[in-house]
């Protein structure tokens, strides 16, 4: 192209911009479908659902569609300390991931050299087994006569004097499950981080800490923003780990929303749940955001 | 109500054990997944609730499609170890011509429902001619009309079943239904760890799980059935007949021992990899599933009563292939047939004459109490009192609240 400025491109430019103009949209077209069919039109039904009132005294007689508001108050009330619980175990494991993947993602993108590319394949390895077989391996781990409880036990360090089954054991399994979504944004920013900086602050005589605070952290802050969303929008309506780690007193709301639709069967009990846990998240994420001071989600 | 196949218990083995709970509870996700959304779509278009289906309106194919497709709990069919082929659905074929596709796609009564539920509701086929509900969800699919009659010229074997599970509550003369096996809700133990927490390594009642000795090291069945059933007959009330109060009061000890501590967690089939790696040391469970685990484990009736289920097949409305799945049926109330699974499972068979064919496989077989009761059990254990659909909901809700759900 830079050969040949102005000249010949002319001559293609009309017939160019008006393919141009439509190429956007061929490209949006399969995702905008995928969107509204498998998102948009289930997120009506859903919230359609969520408002429905019983159609008669019995069970049996189902619901039908009606404006009960009500069914919010009702749900929330009835299930706030499990939403309490949920924002508490997905802050603390996004947090818990976020100590953990951040010296890892800070040591793959600058200091791993030639090691970098089989270090990335190992933090993604764990996606080649299930989501479910990898939690059950936490049952192994974290059991009563497992070498880490007893361990910790032999220095009087567990209030429960166990792991599996506390509200300990559903963070670890969380901030595990999640912890690839946390490396993986934050490798992307510090990887790009130009070296040439570091230099300059060194030259400067900024000691490696404030070097760090000062130039590394605020550079790679789109990948922590990305890297907590990651983790902590799912954790929130997670509800394996606490189903297979935790105890019955650590249920989440995840839990709750299953056994409603499942076993209960009340729909727009478990609709209406749904739908705060998308508003909570929703409230969460975008006073974060705004906190953070960038909507650049790298 | 049934879980894995017979495992031995070398760590091998607990490992596959664990992995195949895993794939269950894979599976079961993808249901309740699919499930929810397809719940959420019909009850959205107002197809929610009671349907008037009429039972036999629809079309048999069973003469041209030379085929039965069953949904059923898995390790629940004799299996040859060596092979994996199911010799007795192989003769089956041989004899009769007719292929069974055989899915283990049943993991909670509650979660298969809800997953054909809006094809019933719609009058759609569920493309299943025989499924396999515990007799409570089959009083379900009865009540609300899902369930087609039996044409009893095709099931002549019928007369096989034994006089006392012919009047049960959900389906009385069995016009719907055919009980496939039953078991016993009960307890379950680790005697060598129970012996090393209690000084006994036997347990007799519900005093003795909910001991302090105990306590942290047990767990309970999701199964509102069971546990709280197991929990009324400890407290002298009977739960094939009680009060509202009665279960409510259940459910407050039940809630106390949650809240103390003394449970620690309430699980579906998972109790049984818990008890194998010694998490837990006792739990409320199922006969057949305890006895499969192997020498060091025992499961007995608690003291105050424990609870009678079946799982019961029976044929969906919207069935391709009735008189198929009525052969097939017939089939395994054949005695023969009926003692071959029976000897695999350990579970109770409901099939008259089964006991004497046992016995021609297997001397010590008819002496197995988890196959053929004694009468002292049988006494010492009652099934749970069908619930309408609006108690049902009720005790559901209350219960899944209590287990923090």
């Amino acid at each position: 192209m830079q050969l040949f400025p102005g000249g010949s491109s002319k001559v293609f430019t009309r017939n160019n911009e008006s393919r141009r103009s439509l190429t956007p949209y061929l490209l949006l077209l399969p995702g905008m479908a995928w969107l509204a069919i498998f998102f948009i039109i289930p997120f009506f039904s859903l919230f359609l659902t969520s408002l429905m009132a019983p159609a008669g005294e019995s069970v049996l007689d189902g619901y039908k569609t009606a404006f009960q508001i009500s069914n919010y108050f009702n749900a929330f009330s009835e299930y706030w300390p499990e939403f309490a619980k949920s924002l508490l175990y997905a802050a603390s494991a996004t947090l818990l991931a976020l100590l953990i993947g951040y010296p890892l993602a800070y040591h793959i993108a600058l200091r791993a050299g030639r090691w970098r590319n089989l270090m990335l394949v190992l933090i993604i390895a764990p996606f080649f087994a299930s989501y479910l077989v990898r939690t059950y391996a936490w049952k192994t781990i974290l059991a009563d006569d497992s070498l880490i409880t007893t361990a910790l036990n032999a220095m009087h360090l567990l209030p429960q004097d166990r792991l599996l089954n506390t509200p300990i054991a559903v963070i670890a399994g969380i901030s595990y499950n999640f912890l690839p979504f946390m490396i993986l944004p934050l490798y992307a920013s510090l990887e790009r981080v130009d070296p040439r900086f570091l230099e300059a602050s060194k030259d400067l005589y900024a000691n490696p800490v404030r070097t760090f605070t000062k130039v590394t952290l605020p550079l790679s802050m789109p990948g922590v923003v990305s890297g907590t969303l990651l983790t902590f929008i799912p954790a929130m309506g997670d509800f394996i780990n606490a189903s297979l780690l935790g105890s019955t007193k650590d249920k989440m709301i995840g839990n709750v929303i299953n056994s409603q639709f499942v076993i209960v069967r009340d729909y727009p009990q478990a609709s209406a749940l749904s739908f705060l846990l998308m508003s909570i998240i929703l409230v969460i994420v975008f006073f974060y955001i705004r906190r953070a001071g960038t909507e650049d989600l790298v | 109500m049934k879980s894995f196949k017979i495992l031995g218990d070398t760590p091998a083995d607990a490992i596959a054990r664990n992995i195949a709970s895993a794939m269950m509870n894979r599976r079961r996700l993808l249901q309740v997944a699919g499930a929810g959304a397809t719940a959420a779509v019909v009850a959205a278009c107002g197809v929610g609730g009671n349907s008037d289906t009429e039972a036999d309106s629809s079309e048999d194919f069973s003469d041209t499609e030379k085929q039965v497709d069953w949904s059923t709990w898995i390790g629940y069919i004799d299996v040859d170890e060596d092979s994996g082929a199911r010799p007795t659905l192989d003769a089956f074929t041989a004899e009769t011509g007719i292929t069974v596709n055989y899915n283990e796609d049943y993991n909670d009564n509650n979660e298969f429902f809800a997953k054909v539920r809006p094809l019933l509701e719609a009058g759609k086929p569920t493309a299943r001619d025989l499924v396999t509900p515990t007799d409570w969800m089959a009083g379900q699919w009865i009540s609300l009309g899902y369930a087609q009659q039996l044409n009893d010229a095709n099931i002549p074997n019928k007369s096989n079943l034994l006089p006392s599970l012919v009047d049960v509550p959900f389906d009385p003369g069995r016009v719907y239904s055919l009980p496939w096996q039953g078991g016993y809700g009960g307890l379950g133990w680790n005697k060598a760890k129970v012996k090393e927490l209690t000084g006994s390594d036997q347990l007799q009642s519900l005093d003795d799980l909910f001991g302090p000795k105990l306590k942290g090291k047990i767990s309970v069945l999701s199964e509102m059935r069971e546990t709280v059933g197991c929990i009324m007959s400890h407290q002298g009330a009977n739960p094939s007949d009680f009060t509202s109060d009665q279960f409510f009061n259940a459910l407050d000890y039940l809630e106390g021992q949650i809240s103390s501590g003394q449970i620690r967690s309430v699980t579906g089939n998972d109790y049984l990899a818990a008890l194998e790696s010694g998490d837990i040391v006792a739990a409320i469970g199922w006969s057949g599933d305890v006895a499969q685990l192997g020498e060091e484990f025992q499961f007995a009736i608690p003291a105050g009563g424990g609870i009678l289920w079946t799982d019961n097949i029976l044929i969906p409305v919207g069935a391709r292939h009735k008189k198929n799945a009525e052969t097939l049926m017939n089939y395994y109330y054949d005695p023969v047939i009926a003692a071959k699974v029976a000897a695999y499972v350990q579970y109770i068979t409901p099939v008259n004459g089964a006991k004497e064919e046992a016995a021609k496989l297997d001397a010590s077989l008819p002496d197995n109490p988890l196959i053929f009761p004694t009468d002292a059990d049988l006494t010492n254990v009652t099934p749970f009192m069908l619930l309408d659909a609006d108690t049902e909901k009720e005790y559901q809700d209350a219960f899944q609240a209590v287990i923090g759900n």
